[in-house]
C-alpha cells in the first residue's frame, strides 16, 4: 500500500484541469487558465488525481505510460482522452511489455483498469504485470546497474564527451516523481496490489457465449460488444464528466489487446479485400469519440504486421492519436548485425497528436532503439556512427577499423576520436593520391591554378570547360 | 534623454510588428487575398501527404470567420475545444461565433457516439453510422444545406455562406465509398457554391504509398473540381526541425492575369506557435 501512498497530489495546476472537466458540454480538452477556473466556481473544488500532471505545452491532463523513457518521448505522456497504439512486433514479444507496463502504472496510482482481449483471460494478464521499483529498491537497481558497467568505479569521468550535448533518453528514477514508474519485469506485482485495485476484464469468449442475439449493426459483433461494455462503464461509474461523480474523480485506462487478430471476429488479418474492412476504423472512430467525453486513456496493441491491406493500416494510423511501433530483431537479419548487438530492436515513433495546438511535441531525437535488460526494458539513442556506417557515409574499411578499435577504447573516448579524425585525414590523402595516379586531367588552364584549385574536384576527367580566360579555345 | 527616447523606440516596434493573432497573413499574400475581399463560388482542396495539413483548415476556418462569412463547419476529426483553443491563438473565438449564429459546428466525434448508442427517430447527420449496409450522406448534405441557406425573415447578416470540412477522408474510413463522398460534395457545390455563391474548403489524406484505391479515386476526382489545390507535403528526405514541409500552391482556372501562373508556386514551411512561415525551397532562415 506503500505504493499508493507514494502517489499523492501532482502538480498544482492539476485542480483547474479536473475542474475543467466537470464542465458539461466539453470534452476533456480544456485549456488551464482563469475563464476555466470561473466558469467551475461554484461547484466543488476537485482535487488533483493520483498518476496524472498537465502538459506544460497545451494544459492537457497526461499520464505516464509506465515507462517514463517513453513518455518523455511522447511530450510528457499520454493525453487523457487519447489513443495510444503500439504497433506489434512480429512475434509480440516485447509489444506485450509496454501492454503491461501501461496496467501497472495504472495499479500503482490507483486508476480504475478495463482489460479487454480476445486471446487472455484479463485475470490472467494481470497476473503478470511487473513489480515497481519503488523509491529504495530502485535506487539500488540502479546503482546495481552502474556497477555492473564499470567495475573499477570510474564514474567521475567523462567518458563519452562528445555525447554529453545529446538528449538524454534515459535518465535514473526521480525519487521525488510521483509521475511514471520503473518496473522489475523478472518480478511480478504483489497479489495484494490486484486484489485491491479495481478493474474490469472483457474476455471476448466469454462475452460472445452469454448472449447469441447477433444484432444487424455496422460493426463486427466482437466491437459491438466491447464499446458498450466501456460505454457501460465510463457511465456507470462517472467517468464522463457530466455525470456527477460522488467520489474521488478517476481515470480509466483502458487496454485492448492485438485488436484486429481472427479472433475478434475481424478478417483484416485474413485477406486483402475484406468484407470488413470499415469495422476496425469505425470502431476505433466510436471509441475516441467515447474517450473524448471521459476522464479515460487508452492503449491498443494491433499486430498491423498481419494486416494485408497497406490501406487500412493508414486509416487505423490516422484515426489514433499516438502510435508507437516496435521493431524487433529477432528473425532479421540485423539480429546478426554487430552493429546492433546492444539492442533488441528499434522503436518508431510514428504520430504524435497536435492537441489544443499547431504544432506537436516532437522529439528531435529519430533513431531510437530498446532493449530489454535483466529487468528493465530501455529506450536508448542509436548511436550516430553506428547508423553512420550502415548507411555507409564512412569510407570503406573504417567500419572495420572501428570496430576493431572500439573494443579497445571506449566508444566516444579521445582516443576514440582523435583516431577518427587522423583516420579521416589519411582517408583524404589517400583519396587524392588515389585521382592523381590514376587519371590524366585534360589540361584546361595553367598547372599552378589547377593545383590550387584542389585535386578533389577534377577526379573525374570530364570537367567542363572553364568559361572565360581559364578555358583554352579549340 | 534616454527616457524620452525609449516611449517612442517601443511605440516604433509596435507598429512595425506583424498582426501576429490573425490567421497567417503571409499565407493569405501567398494567395493574394485578405478576409476582405475573399471570393465566392469556389471550391478549395486542401491535400496533407506524410504530414499534417491540419494547419490550413484552422487558416480557413478563422480566415472565414475574419470575414463575416457565415461557416457551417463538418468537425470529424478533433474536438470542438481542440478546434477553439486553436482559433483563440489565431484571433478567433469559436464558442462566441456559434452563440451568434455565425458557426454552426458539427462535432463528429461527440455526435457518432450518440448516434451509436442511442437510437434516435430523426436522422441524425452522421446516420449512416448505425447503418450495416453502405449508405449515403444525404442527411449529412441535408444539415449542411439547412445550417447555410440563410433565413427568409432576417437580412442577410452574413457576407456568404462556407462549408469546411475536416476532413473527408474520415467519411472514407466510417464506410462511405468514395463515389458516396463525391456525390456528397458535388451536392454542396451545386448549392453552397452555385446556389448560394459561397465557397468550399475540404480537406483530403493523400495516403501515398498506401495504395489506398477508394481514398485516390476520391483525391483525383475533387481536384478535377476544384478550383485551388494547396497541397502539402513532408519533406521527401525526412524530418527537419526547422522545415516542416512544402506547400504546393496550384490554380485549376486562372482568375487573374496569366503572368501568375507561370510563378513557380512551392514553398516551404515551418508552423509556429501561432503563426506559419514560408520561405522559397532552401532558403530556410535556419540554413542562411
Amino acid at each position: 500500500m506503500a505504493a499508493v501512498a507514494t502517489c499523492g497530489a501532482g502538480a498544482g495546476g492539476t485542480e483547474s484541469m479536473a475542474a475543467a472537466t466537470s464542465k458539461s458540454n466539453v470534452t476533456s480538452f480544456q485549456r488551464r487558465g482563469p475563464r476555466a477556473r470561473g466558469t467551475d466556481s461554484g461547484g466543488p473544488r476537485l482535487v488533483s488525481i493520483a498518476g496524472t500532471r498537465p502538459s506544460v505545452r497545451n494544459g492537457q491532463l497526461l499520464v505516464s505510460t509506465g515507462l517514463p523513457a517513453l513518455d518523455q518521448l511522447l511530450g510528457g505522456g499520454l493525453a487523457v482522452g487519447t489513443v495510444l497504439l503500439v504497433e506489434e512486433d512480429k512475434y509480440s514479444i516485447y509489444s506485450p511489455l509496454l501492454f503491461k507496463y501501461f496496467l501497472a502504472e495504472g495499479i500503482i496510482n490507483g486508476h480504475t483498469l478495463l482489460v479487454a482481449s480476445a486471446k487472455e483471460d484479463p485475470a490472467d494478464i494481470l497476473q503478470e504485470l511487473p513489480a515497481p521499483l519503488l523509491d529504495d529498491s530502485c535506487k539500488k537497481e540502479f546503482d546495481e546497474d552502474v556497477c555492473n558497467k564499470k567495475p573499477e568505479s570510474d564514474i567521475k569521468m567523462k567518458i563519452a564527451w562528445r555525447y554529453q550535448l545529446s538528449p538524454k533518453m534515459e535518465v535514473g528514477p526521480v525519487t521525488s516523481s510521483r509521475f511514471g514508474h520503473y518496473y522489475d519485469v523478472s518480478k511480478r506485482i504483489p497479489r495484494e496490489l490486484i486484489e485491491t485495485s479495481k478493474w474490469h476484464g472483457f474476455f471476448l469468449p466469454e462475452k460472445m457465449s452469454s448472449a447469441d442475439k447477433v444484432e444487424c449493426c455496422s460493426l463486427t459483433p466482437g466491437y459491438m460488444k466491447l464499446l458498450h461494455f466501456i460505454q457501460n462503464i465510463i457511465y456507470e461509474e462517472g467517468f464522463d464528466g457530466s455525470n456527477p461523480q460522488k467520489k474521488q474523480r478517476n481515470i480509466l485506462r483502458i487496454g485492448i489487446q492485438s485488436l484486429g487478430l481472427p479472433l475478434w471476429g475481424d478478417d483484416v488479418c485474413c485477406s486483402e479485400n475484406c468484407d470488413s474492412s470499415h469495422s476496425l476504423s469505425k470502431f476505433l472512430y466510436i471509441l475516441r469519440g467515447l474517450l473524448r467525453t471521459s476522464l479515460s486513456a487508452c492503449i491498443i496493441t494491433m499486430p498491423t504486421h498481419l494486416i494485408q491491406n497497406k490501406a487500412i493500416i493508414a486509416r487505423v494510423t490516422n484515426l489514433s492519436d499516438t502510435v508507437v511501433a516496435l521493431e524487433s530483431f529477432v528473425g532479421s537479419e540485423r539480429e546478426t548485425n554487430p552493429l546492433y548487438k546492444d539492442y533488441h530492436g528499434l522503436i518508431h515513433i510514428r504520430q504524435i497528436p497536435r492537441l489544443n495546438n499547431l504544432i506537436c511535441d516532437e522529439s528531435d531525437v529519430k533513431d531510437l532503439a530498446f532493449k530489454l535488460k535483466r529487468k528493465l526494458f530501455t529506450i536508448e539513442w542509436v548511436q550516430d556512427n553506428y547508423l553512420r556506417q550502415e548507411r555507409n557515409i564512412y569510407p570503406p574499411g573504417f567500419s572495420y577499423l572501428l570496430k576493431q578499435k572500439d573494443s579497445a577504447w571506449g566508444e566516444g573516448s579521445l582516443q576514440h576520436s582523435t583516431f577518427l579524425m587522423s583516420f579521416l585525414a589519411k582517408a583524404t590523402a589517400l583519396a587524392s593520391r588515389l585521382v592523381r595516379d590514376r587519371e590524366p586531367l585534360k589540361q584546361t588552364g595553367s598547372g599552378r591554378i589547377r593545383q590550387a584549385a584542389g585535386l578533389g574536384l577534377w577526379h573525374d576527367g570530364c570537367r567542363q570547360e572553364a568559361p572565360g580566360l581559364l578555358g583554352i579555345p579549340p | 534623454m534616454k527616457g524620452m527616447h525609449l516611449p517612442d523606440i517601443r511605440m516604433l516596434l509596435q507598429g512595425a510588428s506583424p498582426r501576429s493573432s490573425e490567421m497567417f497573413p503571409e499565407l493569405n499574400n501567398l494567395l493574394n487575398t485578405t478576409p476582405d475581399k475573399a471570393e465566392q463560388g469556389k471550391l478549395t482542396l486542401l491535400c496533407d501527404a506524410r504530414t499534417d495539413g491540419s494547419f490550413l483548415v484552422h487558416h480557413f476556418l478563422s480566415f472565414y470567420l475574419k470575414a463575416n462569412c457565415k461557416v457551417c463547419f463538418v468537425a470529424l476529426l478533433q474536438s470542438f475545444s481542440h478546434y477553439n483553443i486553436v482559433a483563440q491563438k489565431l484571433g478567433v473565438s469559436l464558442a462566441a461565433a456559434r452563440e451568434r449564429g455565425q458557426l454552426v459546428f458539427l462535432e463528429g466525434l461527440k455526435s457518432s457516439v450518440d448516434v451509436f448508442f442511442q437510437a434516435q427517430e430523426d436522422p441524425h447527420p452522421l446516420q449512416f453510422l448505425r447503418e450495416a449496409s453502405a449508405g449515403n450522406l444525404q442527411p449529412l448534405y441535408e444539415f449542411v444545406r439547412e445550417a447555410l441557406t440563410p433565413a427568409d425573415n432576417g437580412a442577410a447578416a452574413w457576407r456568404c455562406p462556407v462549408l469546411l470540412v475536416d476532413d473527408l477522408s474520415v467519411l472514407l474510413s466510417l464506410g462511405m465509398g468514395a463515389v458516396a463522398v463525391l456525390d456528397f460534395v458535388h451536392y454542396c457545390r451545386a448549392t453552397v457554391c452555385c446556389e448560394l455563391k459561397g465557397n468550399m474548403v475540404a480537406l483530403v489524406h493523400d495516403s501515398g504509398d498506401a495504395e489506398d484505391e477508394e481514398n485516390n479515386t476520391l483525391l483525383i476526382g475533387l481536384s478535377h473540381q476544384s478550383h485551388l489545390i494547396l497541397r502539402t507535403e513532408g519533406l521527401a528526405t525526412g524530418f527537419c526541425k526547422d522545415v516542416h514541409g512544402q506547400l504546393r500552391i496550384l490554380w485549376r482556372r486562372p482568375s487573374q492575369s496569366t503572368a501568375r501562373r507561370d510563378r513557380s508556386l512551392t514553398f516551404q514551411y515551418k508552423i509556429q506557435d501561432k503563426n506559419v512561415s514560408f520561405f522559397a525551397r532552401g532558403m530556410s532562415p535556419a540554413i542562411l
